[in-house]
């Protein structure tokens, strides 16, 4: 049925083109090369697997209403309790004095090697920059515990209560610079990447240096500009060694810039730091400390990749 | 709005005359913006010239030979530095051929309409940027622990800093192989060069100076991480230096941190001369990148 009686010429093989016979080696390395890339997967379930089992144990023995509806976090003490709110709000108030520093400085050093450094200014700022990212964050906790910390201490003019050694201003500050390298160099790619037509046609109309970066180059970057924040964010968060080192390690419901404070991942450092014994209630903490880290930290990763693919597909 | 090459440099000439008032302004708005540079590079001075002042007096041989002591003045690195040295060669030995598997996996083979090669994508995008701490966790879980169960010994830190810089060596990796022209490949399937043999000696050859760099940028992560390492069990009290994979350990930064804990103001110190000790080698490590970046990525083809 299958050779058509009009077709004169004899039919090639069931093939695609081009190949000549299956080449097993060849698929071999591309399974091999394969399971790499799936590791990746593997991994991301690795960390939901450990989580989950110590998370579920954790919920058995703690309500869902207790864990984020308290106030008081004090799991290892007798009797303890734990209301993870101190913690989140740690988290919150350092991560917003990280903002205060990266958001404008990082985003003023963006606008400044984009549009107004020459390509050599550029050339020589931009690598310095570099390794201020490059400084591994014990170094920042050192750097935040020993001379920021008494500097607030002695210049503090604002109240006459001062800021403690241990505060969470000083590691929110020092937090900032380390993550402004991240914000200028992701958003400078991003206004970089803005055509050079829209600069020309705003200049053409009368647009001076300045309206044009701010009322042009940084609105058509927009995009890639609030994912580089969005990463600051999730940077933050994220942040142990300066925490630890210099946040105080007290779960402190405050907003009070002077105290000291306990951040998520500050909290899972020092809880590690003595080894707990497997399957005590304290152990478990880390787990269920953990995935709400992880959670928050997923969601807002998933928003920044969601805005640099969106400010990929416009210019690039 | 193409019909400006991209090059192009808009001049003073180009633009009309400003008034007054936007001079000005200009001014204020130019002098912000260097007053933000000014920020980063006056904080990174200050970070390293105090960090040398303050560990200058300890700066000497007998903090790379000593081990650690509870008497600052004997105390050393010894071990650190070795334990550090193990876990860079643990994460080498794994993070390069896996990251570069994946990498070339995800430019050279993975169709990226496949719902399955997006997840990947996706998935290493999040990686990167999962706090560090969550990866310790894994550690504890996962390696230390649990199923693979290699307790707290110097392949389970090793492992958890590769997973931990993978996605870094993968995401720059991919970077450098996208970089290879098209024509390159073209020309060796014209030749008849099967796909494997066109990936492993053209584009390859062509990438591996990109994936150096990306991968050296990697390594640079995992010397100075300590949260994952803390979780490790990585901060106890170590005099020996290690002596095999399933050694206990323990690495610089976490002897660094070790260090600023104490009270003892001579502890704080000799951190400060360990935290030099380990920004010379990253120095070092990051100078090669730039030195490598330079001589053969921006090669023009």
């Amino acid at each position: 049925m299958q050779a058509a009686p009009s077709r004169a010429i004899p039919r090639a093989p069931d093939r695609p083109l081009g190949v000549a016979r299956p080449r097993w080696g060849e698929r071999a390395i591309v399974a091999s090369l394969f399971l790499c890339g799936l590791l990746s997967v593997v991994t991301t379930l690795a960390i939901v697997l450990s989580l989950l089992q110590p998370v579920l144990d954790f919920f058995a023995k703690v309500s869902i209403g207790d864990f984020f509806g308290g106030r008081d976090w004090a799991p290892l003490f007798n009797p303890p309790s734990f209301g993870v709110q101190p913690l989140l709000l740690g988290t919150l108030t350092t991560t917003l004095w990280a903002l205060v520093i990266c958001i404008p400085f990082g985003l003023g050093s963006a606008i400044y090697l984009s549009e107004y450094a020459t390509p050599r200014v550029r050339n020589t700022l931009k690598p310095i920059l570099e390794i201020l990212a490059g400084i591994p964050t014990v170094v920042y906790g050192f750097f935040a515990l020993t001379l920021v910390s008494p500097l607030l201490h002695d210049i503090w003019f604002f109240s006459a209560k001062k800021p403690d050694i241990f505060n969470a201003l000083a590691a929110g500050l020092v937090m900032g610079i380390m993550i402004l390298p991240t914000v200028a160099s992701l958003s400078e790619d991003a206004m970089s990447a803005v055509p050079q037509g829209l600069r020309a046609g705003a200049f053409a109309l009368g647009g001076t240096k300045l309206q044009v970066s701010t009322r042009v180059v940084v609105p058509a970057a927009i995009s890639g500009i609030i994912a580089s924040f969005v990463l600051a964010i999730s940077r933050a968060v994220g942040e142990t060694m300066i925490m630890l080192i210099a946040a105080g390690n007290n779960p402190n419901f405050t907003l009070d810039p002077r105290e000291g404070v306990q951040t998520m991942t500050a909290f899972i450092g020092a809880t590690g730091i003595g080894d707990v014994p497997q399957g005590t209630i304290g152990y478990l903490t880390i787990f269920a400390v953990g995935a709400t880290l992880f959670a928050i930290t997923l969601v807002i990763n998933l928003i920044a990749i969601r805005l640099v693919r969106r400010f990929r597909e416009v210019y690039e | 709005m193409s019909s400006v090459p991209s090059g192009y440099a808009i001049t003073k000439q180009h633009r009309g005359r400003e008034r007054a008032g936007d001079r000005l302004k200009a001014r204020i708005f130019q002098g912000l913006m260097l007053f933000s540079l000014a920020i980063g590079i006056i904080t990174l001075a200050v970070l390293l010239i105090q960090v040398l002042a303050k560990g200058w007096p300890r700066l000497n041989l007998e903090l790379l030979t000593n081990f650690p002591s509870r008497r600052p003045a004997r105390a050393g690195a010894q071990s650190a530095i070795f334990g550090t040295i193990w876990l860079m060669g643990i994460v080498m030995a794994t993070a390069i051929p896996l990251g570069f598997g994946a990498a070339i996996y995800l430019e050279e083979y993975a169709d990226p309409k496949r719902w399955y090669n997006r997840l990947i994508e996706l998935n290493i995008q999040n990686l990167a940027a999962v706090p560090s701490i969550v990866y310790g966790i894994l550690g504890l879980a996962f390696l230390a622990r649990g199923p693979i169960n290699l307790g707290r010994t110097l392949l389970a830190g090793g492992l958890t800093l590769t997973l931990l810089v993978l996605p870094i060596v993968i995401i720059s990796g991919r970077e450098a192989i996208r970089a290879v022209p098209n024509s390159i490949r073209q020309a060796a399937f014209a030749l008849g060069a099967t796909k494997w043999q066109t990936v492993s000696r053209q584009v390859l050859p062509a990438a591996i100076p990109g994936m150096a760099t990306g991968t050296i940028l990697g390594l640079s992560r995992a010397i100075g991480e300590t949260a994952p390492l803390i979780l490790l069990g990585a901060l106890t009290f170590i005099t020996f230096n290690p002596d095999g994979l399933t050694s206990q350990f323990t690495a610089l930064p976490i002897q660094i941190f070790n260090w600023i804990s104490r009270p003892q103001a001579e502890f704080k110190d000799l951190a400060a001369a360990a935290i030099v000790v380990l920004l010379v080698v990253l120095l070092a490590m990051n100078s090669v990148a730039i030195w490598l970046r330079n001589r053969y990525y921006r090669r023009p083809w």
